[in-house]
């Protein structure tokens, strides 16, 4: 397992991104997959750094593990923000023409889509959000 | 990101480099604010490596602007970005070439 704590701010996913793609090409990870995951950290750590810590900051821990037998990655994101269970979303409709659509709520969509598994827990007051790929 | 704009007239085409997420979306938004008398835009994303809903938001309300003045157009998506679009549904949405 491979950690990073760093401040809930967006100009800190690059930071992510950097650290998780290295973890990724270490492993062999498949373009695609790797693309994939960086966009679930483009929505999900800037989903924490815009609206976890109100007009705070605060921290997050970004951690990496790898099941070598079964080749799953996952990132788990931990805050202690506000309470937030993105699953609980509803889905959007995306049959919805241009001008019925609303900005938002494609995000955590997206990543259910494109990601094996998304898992949610509060736990000890913290908002604990792991993303599964096969890479 | 970089963004690289050619206008011809009332055409204009933007080309992106990079990727389109949380970060550069601010900067695609600040360029596209300005089309005042644009009637054709095209968006060439052959150097797009990837994009995220932030970048999506943005095309959205290019999208709907330009349906007002004239047409928009993408073109040249690579497959990452072609299945964002599918799984969103804005493949039906945009004009994509």
């Amino acid at each position: 397992m491979k950690e990073l704590t760093l401040k809930a701010l967006v100009e800190n996913i690059s930071r992510v991104t950097a650290f998780i793609d290295g973890l990724l090409e270490a492993n062999d990870c498949a373009l695609k997959a790797q693309t994939q995951i960086d966009v679930a950290i483009d929505e999900l750590f800037g989903n924490v750094a815009q609206y976890a810590y109100g007009d705070a900051t605060g921290d997050v821990t970004v951690r990496f593990d790898f099941d070598q037998s079964t080749r799953m990655a996952s990132v788990t994101f931990v805050d202690s923000g506000v309470p937030f269970n993105p699953l609980e979303q509803a889905e959007p409709d995306v049959t919805l023409s241009a001008a019925e659509r609303e900005a938002g709520g494609l995000g955590i969509f997206l990543v259910r889509k494109t990601m094996d598994r998304v898992e949610y827990q509060r736990k000890n007051g913290m908002n604990i959000l792991t993303i599964y790929k096969r890479i | 990101m970089k963004i690289i704009k050619d206008q011809n007239g009332t055409q204009l085409t933007i080309a992106l480099e990079g990727r389109l997420d949380t970060t550069t979306a601010p900067e695609l938004e600040k360029e596209l604010g300005g089309l005042n008398g644009v009637t054709a835009l095209t968006l060439d994303f052959s150097r797009l490596e990837y994009i995220s809903s932030a970048g999506l938001r943005v095309l959205l309300s290019a999208h709907k602007r330009m349906s007002r003045q004239g047409g928009m157009k993408v073109t040249n998506v690579n497959e990452i970005v072609n299945e964002v679009f599918e799984v969103t549904g804005f493949s039906d949405i945009l004009t994509i070439e």
